[in-house]
């Protein structure tokens, strides 16, 4: 006779292992053994609500009930309380987990699965939709793949918003050059770009360690529209546990034919492998990232020529963002114009925003675009963690602009936030409280350039080194009128004078910082000593 | 300090053997080296560059250009902060200068009893619950400078790993 089983969830993502959920997970699963009870333990992915991980969920005749913040401390209280019950008095319930508010809001398309399934169970996956774009897609001609990805209106995730529909076409378009005259066609790529590197940012770590199917997925939905058999996924080195779940899941696709040779009894293919980055931001521009995997210094290449036509190995080659990748699944699923109905302007679909740095609810929230900061802010992140105000948010990244409060009313939309000289990037939101000294912001910002350039162009590789001394000086109060000047110079000559985004853009934080934050760079003899190391 | 001896010349040329025909092959042989031996020793260049048909130099300036790869040997336990946006704005940088007045030692550095090495990090992604640390290959959320000091009690009152 078998026991029916209750079933616990306790993640296994980096946030929730790093708030404690390996040894709440063992602890849990000793105690429920000490009272005789019956517990099968899943680590499910997360849910992306942070502030509550390790968040344990029980599954019940109602829906799973959430439990978290869980420390280990808890676990006897909650046993006691009845929680495999689905007991709902312990102060730690959250009550249903589809009913929490912050997750309730949001419109989940590409995080429809995320925290729900176990990531690396293609049972999970195939019961909750998954390769339902694939099956559809290997029914089509590539040209109709393509098609149905420019209507859905996706554009690149990674931050530069290019329309993936048109880089597809580019390549599917591109003639691959042939290794041998006798080849029937020359190797095409698809490369996924999951060197994740802004502060602030996690959703691509999430797809890949809570849904990492949809991530193979969608690359062999785009192997198949641009005629390429070899993907890779360039990750950051940063991210172990991503790692090690998308080896296990990519072994377990592949020996269930979802993936390698003849997809499906399809006699289409798609070979996949995961190449680790090396602790270099610049690898996350695309054409540093493909010198990178072509086992050399990740210097950044001139454009002209695309990667799309000379790419990777000089092939024509796709680097997509995860996310936008991740997107593929539903888009062919469900079709172009199903995605596309959601957004607002010429930006389309849903963006996964991540919630980060001094915010009281903290983690990832998808949404269509058009929500304004504020209330990604305050309706969902309540506010500061250290309780103090919020002075400044820094959206997209390290090269990102600082925004003041009179800004906060943008909506989150690619083409309002260029108007007020700022980036939406990968979607990273991050929350300063009032003790903020901008002026230290501003140095680091340089600071980071001058630690990350891949020293190709001399307005990046020279131009942060004399950026951090010239905030020096500012800070120094040393000519601060005649210095502000230089560095506002300094800026303009890395925007104009450098081939990528990390010279290029190193200068919004900086000018957002002077010019909505000016009080932090005219204080008497500030000093240097507190500028950290 | 471990030396470059017989048995790491054969993992380094065994690592070599193994992924010098893969399209790309030195990071994955850097990876795999350093991954088996805790850094890339200077020994191992002309090895590489001979598998893979290039100059020392050119194996030089690819190891020197990623921050991960190292060419010292590590203390037995390395611990990166991060010292990234999020991070600094739930106190990164006093976490920074407690760690390394704890320890004794700037970043790139290692303490003299060859316990612990201290890298910096630029994001871990766990920037929801920061500030975070990574200590060898488990990330650390919401670290305050006692979390820090507990946790190197930790780590120094583990048993000698026999490697």
């Amino acid at each position: 006779m078998t026991v029916l089983k209750t079933k616990v969830y306790i993640p296994r993502d980096t946030t929730s292992l790093a708030m404690g959920a390996e040894q709440l997970a063992v602890e849990i699963a000793a105690e429920a053994s000490n009272r005789g009870e019956s517990v099968e333990i899943i680590r499910n992915g997360s849910r992306g609500m942070f502030w509550l991980e390790p968040m344990v969920e029980v599954e019940t005749d109602q829906g799973r009930i959430a439990y978290g913040p869980v420390e280990c401390k808890d676990i006897d209280s909650l046993f006691d309380q009845g929680f495999l019950g689905g007991e709902t008095s312990h102060p730690l319930c959250q009550g249903l987990t589809e009913e929490i508010p912050y997750l309730k809001k949001q419109q989940r398309l590409t995080f429809a699965r995320a925290g729900i399934t176990d990531p690396v169970s293609l049972d999970d996956y195939q019961q909750h939709d998954g390769f339902k774009g694939l099956k559809k897609a290997l029914q089509l001609d590539a040209q109709v793949i393509v098609d149905e990805v420019k209507a859905s209106g996706l554009r690149g995730r990674g931050g530069a918003a290019f329309p993936t529909g048109i880089k597809w076409q580019t390549v599917l378009d591109a003639v691959a050059t042939k290794k041998e005259p006798t080849d029937s066609d020359g190797q095409k790529y698809i490369v996924c770009n999951a060197d994740e590197g802004d502060s602030g940012t996690f959703a691509d770590r999430m797809v890949m360690e809570a849904d990492p199917y949809m991530l193979i997925e969608g690359m062999t939905i785009a192997g198949l529209a641009v005629g390429a058999t070899q993907g890779y996924i360039y990750l950051r080195s940063e991210y172990p546990i991503a790692h090690q779940i998308l080896n296990e899941a990519i072994a377990k696709a592949e020996a269930a034919g979802f993936l390698g040779t003849n997809i499906l009894d399809s006699g289409k293919t798609f070979q996949l492998e995961v190449r680790l980055g090396a602790g270099a931001y610049i690898c996350g521009e695309e054409t540093s990232l493909l010198e990178s995997l072509e086992g050399k210094r990740g210097l950044v290449r001139a454009k002209p020529p695309l990667p799309a036509i000379v790419g990777l190995f000089g092939q024509p080659t796709v680097v997509n963002n995860v996310l936008s990748l991740a997107a593929i699944p539903y888009i062919l699923a469900e079709g172009g114009q199903a995605y596309a109905n959601y957004g607002m302007g010429r930006s389309l679909g849903t963006l996964p925003f991540q919630l980060a740095g001094n915010i009281k609810r903290g983690g990832l929230i998808e949404l269509a675009f058009g929500l304004t900061l504020r209330e990604l802010m305050e309706d969902f992140g309540a506010g500061t963690f250290s309780g103090r105000p919020i002075r400044a948010v820094q959206v997209g990244g390290p090269l990102g602009a600082y925004l003041p409060e009179s800004q906060w009313d943008t909506p989150l939309d690619y083409e309002a936030f260029a108007a007020i000289s700022a980036v939406l990037g990968h979607g990273g939101v991050v929350v300063f409280d009032d003790t903020v000294d901008m002026s230290q912001q501003a140095r680091f910002a340089m600071e980071f350039c001058v630690e990350e350039s891949c020293g190709k162009c001399t307005p990046c590789r020279i131009g942060s080194t004399r950026g951090v001394e010239v905030i020096d000086r500012i800070r120094n109060n040393e000519n601060r009128a005649a210095n502000l000047e230089l560095l506002n110079d300094l800026c303009d000559t890395m925007i104009d004078g450098s081939l990528c985004a990390m010279g290029g853009m190193t200068p919004f934080p900086v000018n957002s910082a002077v010019q909505h934050f000016p009080e932090d760079f005219n204080q008497p003899n500030l000093k240097l000593s507190e500028q950290g190391a | 300090m471990t030396a470059f001896n017989e048995q790491s010349r054969q993992l380094v040329s065994d690592t070599i053997a193994r992924l010098q025909h893969e399209p790309g092959a030195l990071l994955p042989i850097l990876h795999g080296i350093q991954d088996a031996l805790g850094y890339v020793p200077t020994e191992a260049v002309p090895m590489i560059a001979e598998g893979l048909n290039q100059s020392r130099a050119e194996i030089h300036g690819v190891i020197s250009f990623y921050h991960h790869f190292r060419t010292t040997a590590p203390g037995k336990h390395t611990i990166q902060i991060c010292r990234a946006e999020a991070c600094q704005s739930m106190g990164a940088r006093q976490l920074e200068g407690h760690a390394k007045a704890a320890l004794g030692v700037d970043f790139h550095q290692t303490t003299a009893d060859r316990e612990i090495s201290l890298e910096a990090v630029y994001c871990l992604g766990n920037c929801a619950c920061s500030p975070s640390i990574r200590i060898n290959d488990d990330v650390v959320g919401r670290v305050t400078p006692e979390k820090f000091d507990q946790l190197v009690e930790e780590l120094k009152s583990q048993k000698l790993e026999v490697l």
